[in-house]
């Protein structure tokens, strides 16, 4: 009884409203966390998996040997590739496509690559308008990879310590 | 190489890993533990192949040894412990690994054996993680040894499987083991290519990727395939193989093991013969012509347009005005299809043997199967004549069957009318010229008869006048009489002959006088097949009687209406392309069932329809000595190509025949194998004409072996090898001499109408009056027959 009384004093108190009162106000001097994306980006793992790059050495030669280890690999079965022999004899691929729609981004075709030819850019930001587009070519894949190869070359080398 | 006695095998009691065995004494411990199914490591050792232990990957720990043994060279012996699992056999195995990986390179990912490999498989499982050696590897320079190999030999491991194939089984020794230590090197030994007519089973011996397929390079990879049964039918050896397919189309072969045909080989023409599949003149819709015209139709039209011009023909003149000649080497539901459709028709001339020119003997042939013994019995034999036959060419695996049993000691004799190259050495041998081998083989007949007191029947009597046999003949004679196990081989050169009757007549009673046994090989992959299933005039199904028609050689020489065709490019596939071509040309129709349509046969025919070659089609074939294999799809049909004996029941249901209903494959065979009994083949005595001979040139024209059918005329790989040159006529120095002719220069050669020019080489291995133009090339396929008169004159 004398209890349910004591509750009932210090409700008249309003001690609640002032300590949710002060939790709004230790927010309101804390630094935000939310970003305006796209303006700003929240900073990403060197092993971010995003969209597929082939990369090539620094003397614009191809570095994927068509070995088919990502193909087979890949537990979604969104690579196809297609190899012969090239001119100088070596071997190459002459179809190398990936389905995106079909593709899990788990990284086992970077993980499996013996020359870190195919890998997973820290590119996010894509999209498609027709279901075609879906389906990246192996001209796509080097033009990713030509595109961002001094991001990779930078993730990679932050990541080398762990691989 | 199996090292277990002949007879009496005498036991032993040993005990391995614990469990106590009993087995052959003087096996070696590796067959002890392969038959127990304990694995033990391995890359030199070969079933096959004689024993070199230099691999030393296969150390097991025996009990008081005071080193590990090598289990493939360690004889058992009784009471004899071997421990495979101890830490002594383990340590010592995974000290000899990480020896091979010191110079064996880690390109796995670009090469072509990843995934297949045995070095890979066992560097799992006693290999290190990290090699502690960190001095340069070695590197080898690769040699080009041909279209069908590739060498990769800094890969190599030295086991010399190869090495031992080529000096044992393909006996041409084309590679030995150069060098000592860590600069022993594989290699040509007089830096030429590999040019045995085995070389591609290298590929499948070495263990690792130094020796890979050169056209199948870097296409695939060992895990995207997958392997469909089928058969090889470019000879009637019935070759077992796997046909590697990716996404429907296949994309190499590889052998199965078939220890009554092709034991664990493939011979290089079926191991390459399907990159001819896919060739350009593929034809691959039915087309007919119209107006002079080819026009694309469907399956509907086309075979309406068949039935129509069969029909008509039947209607107006009869059956005897078609003629049906088909390909040696299809299925033999197409076989017993396509004679029950002409037997239909009132048509009973029907015939395979396109290649052969002597049918006076028909009558008393009952052809099937064309062996009187297992294609295995020919390893035991202790005596073999071949008359007429470049076996080596004609059916590879025959050939090294032959030179397995002369390395078991048999005497191997031949008459042929080229020396040729064999992989075994001739104890006797008669070289004479076509027009002289009756002749020649009468007299060994004559010695024959001498020697065994026998009397030579009055049907051979007209080739025995003023014969008398010489030494070597008597030394054959002999030699088949003095073996209790002989062989009379008739090649492919006799059957073509142009007294191939003659030569079966006289090997038929030599056979029988001295007691062996008489095998025959035929020209084509299912000839006993098509013999079984009737597609012969005057034999139905399994021997049976029928109306006599027309042979292949009647048919041309009086030409039908109309033909149908299956499966024939006449250009290539008859023993007399002139020949055939004049026929074609006045017949009326001409329906061609074809996988291919060559120009030539564009021009002849009337009505195309495409059929689906065996690696796409399914159906029995039978192996010369009788097996039968049945084989299925492996590969999606090219374009709107069919198999054979469906395209053959739509035909024959159009044409409103009886007993062409069946729903599938499976009922057609019941139907033919209700007709087969299980007679054999026969060859009765038989009344000839006296044989002729002639003092004019006369022609050796055996069928090239690259060239024996359309798909491996088809494949760019078989045609870049030196079998595949072609182009020349060979004449004999003496022929040469007469004629003022020298090596290298332009002559016109000439049979009848036809004629070419080519450059003359002169061989010591051909007799005086024998002029070597090879059939079925493109550079031969204007001449007349195979085997006849032949003219040469300097052009």
């Amino acid at each position: 009884m004398m209890k349910r009384v004591i509750e009932y004093l210090r409700s008249l108190l309003l001690l609640e409203l002032l300590a949710g009162m002060g939790l709004t106000m230790r927010h309101f001097f804390r630094p935000r966390i939310t970003i305006n994306y796209p303006e700003e980006k929240t900073p990403k793992s060197p092993r971010f998996r995003g969209l597929h790059a082939l990369r090539r050495y620094p003397n614009g030669e191809e570095r994927c040997i068509a070995c088919k280890l990502c193909e087979a690999v890949c537990p979604a079965l969104a690579i196809t590739i297609d190899s012969t022999e090239n001119d100088d004899g070596s071997r190459r691929t002459t179809a190398y496509e990936i389905d995106l729609f079909k593709c899990i981004y788990c990284g086992l075709c970077e993980e499996s690559c013996p020359v870190d030819s195919i890998v997973l850019t820290g590119v996010l930001e894509y999209h498609m308008e027709s279901r075609e587009e879906g389906i990246l070519t192996k001209d796509k894949l080097l033009a990713i990879g030509d595109r961002y190869e001094s991001e990779i070359a930078e993730n990679r080398n932050k990541d080398a310590a762990y691989r | 190489m199996s090292t277990q006695p002949e007879k009496a095998v005498e036991m032993v009691n040993i005990e391995i890993d614990g469990r106590a065995m009993e087995v052959p004494k003087n096996s070696m411990i590796i067959e002890a533990t392969d038959k127990a199914g304990i694995s033990i490591p391995r890359f030199c050792y070969h079933e096959k192949l004689s024993i070199s232990a230099n691999c030393r990957m296969c150390l097991v720990d025996i009990e008081k040894s005071p080193k590990p043994m090598p289990a493939c060279a360690t004889p058992v012996m009784e009471g004899m412990k071997v421990y495979t699992q101890s830490r002594r056999a383990i340590d010592a195995q995974h000290g000899v690994m990480e020896f091979l990986l010191i110079n064996h390179p880690l390109d796995c990912p670009i090469c072509d054996q990843g995934g297949e490999c045995e070095l890979q498989d066992l560097a799992m499982g006693y290999g290190r993680s990290v090699s502690r050696f960190s001095e340069r590897k070695r590197v080898v320079k690769d040699h080009n040894i041909g279209s069908l190999v590739q060498t990769d030999l800094t890969r190599c491991i030295q086991c010399t499987r190869c090495v031992r194939f080529m000096d044992e089984i393909a006996g041409t020794n084309e590679l030995g083991l150069m060098g000592r230590g860590d600069r022993m090197e594989i290699g040509t030994c007089l830096s030429q290519g590999v040019d045995s007519e085995l070389s591609g089973n290298v590929i499948d011996l070495c263990p690792v990727g130094a020796l890979t397929n050169k056209p199948f390079r870097f296409s695939a990879r060992a895990w995207e395939l997958i392997a469909r049964p089928s058969l090889a039918v470019h000879d009637g050896v019935g070759s077992n193989l796997w046909y590697h397919t990716r996404s429907g189309s296949v994309m190499r072969a590889v052998p199965r093991d078939c220890e009554s045909a092709n034991e664990t080989w493939l011979t290089d023409r079926d191991r390459y013969s399907h990159f001819g599949l896919n060739s350009e003149d593929r034809l691959l819709e039915p087309m007919v012509k119209v107006d002079g015209r080819w026009a694309s139709v469907t399956w509907d039209e086309g075979i309406k347009a068949a039935s129509r011009a069969l029909r008509e023909t039947v209607t107006a003149h009869g059956g005897a005005s078609l003629g049906v000649l088909m390909s040696p080497s299809v299925s033999t539901e197409e076989y017993f299809l396509a004679q029950r459709m002409a037997r239909g028709l009132d048509c009973p001339n029907i015939d395979h043997r396109l290649r052969e020119q002597d049918f006076s003997d028909d009558a008393a042939r009952r052809q099937a199967p064309a062996f009187q013994s297992p294609m295995a019995a020919i390893d035991d034999r202790d005596a073999i004549l071949l008359v007429g036959s470049n076996i080596r060419h004609e059916a590879p695996i025959l050939g090294q069957r032959v030179r397995k049993a002369w390395r078991k000691g048999a005497s191997v004799a031949a008459l042929n009318p080229v020396d040729w190259n064999f992989h075994f050495s001739l104890a006797n041998k008669i070289i004479s010229a076509p027009q002289n081998m009756v002749g020649e083989l009468a007299a060994i007949a004559r010695a024959v008869a001498t020697a065994t007191g026998k009397e030579i029947p009055a049907s051979l009597q007209a080739a025995l006048v003023g014969i008398q046999p010489d030494e070597s003949h008597k030394a054959i004679a002999d030699m088949l009489n003095g073996g209790s196990n002989g062989m009379l081989i008739l090649g492919q050169v006799a059957m073509a002959h142009h007294q191939a009757s003659w030569l079966r007549q006289l090997s038929r009673w030599i056979a029988e006088a001295s007691g062996v046994v008489l095998n025959m090989v035929t020209n084509g992959g299912n000839t006993t097949g098509a013999a079984l299933a009737g597609a012969l005039p005057g034999q139905g199904v399994g021997g049976s009687e029928a109306e006599q028609g027309l042979n292949v050689r009647e048919m041309l020489a009086t030409p039908a209406r109309t033909f149908l065709l299956w499966d024939i490019e006449p250009e290539f596939d008859m023993a007399n392309p002139a020949m055939a071509k004049a026929a074609l040309a006045t017949a009326e129709t001409v329906v061609a069932v074809s996988s291919y349509a060559s120009d030539n046969l564009k021009a002849c025919a009337d009505v195309l329809l495409p059929l689906a070659p065996l690696a796409e089609s399914e159906g029995r074939y039978y192996a010369y000595d009788g097996q039968s294999f049945d084989v299925e799809r492996s590969a999606r049909a090219a374009g709107q190509s069919k198999p054979g004996w469906r395209i053959l029941r739509r035909l024959g249901a159009e044409l409103e025949l009886d007993g062409f209903s069946q729903v599938d494959i499976s009922g057609v065979l019941e139907e033919l194998r209700a007709g087969i009994g299980d007679e054999g083949s026969t060859l009765a005595e038989a009344e000839l004409a006296a044989p002729g001979s002639g003092d004019d040139l006369h022609r050796v024209g055996e069928v090239a072996m690259y060239s024996a059918d359309a798909l491996c005329r088809r494949s760019e790989y078989l045609q870049q090898t030196v079998h595949a040159d072609n182009a020349f006529v060979g004449l004999s120095p003496d022929d040469a001499g007469r004629k003022g002719l020298v090596e290298g220069s332009d002559v016109k050669v000439s049979q009848g109408e036809g004629r070419v020019i080519l450059p003359v080489r002169i061989f010591n291995e051909l007799p005086a009056g024998a002029v070597w133009v090879k059939s079925a090339t493109s550079v031969s396929n204007e001449l007349g027959d195979s085997f006849g008169p032949i003219n040469v004159e300097a052009a």
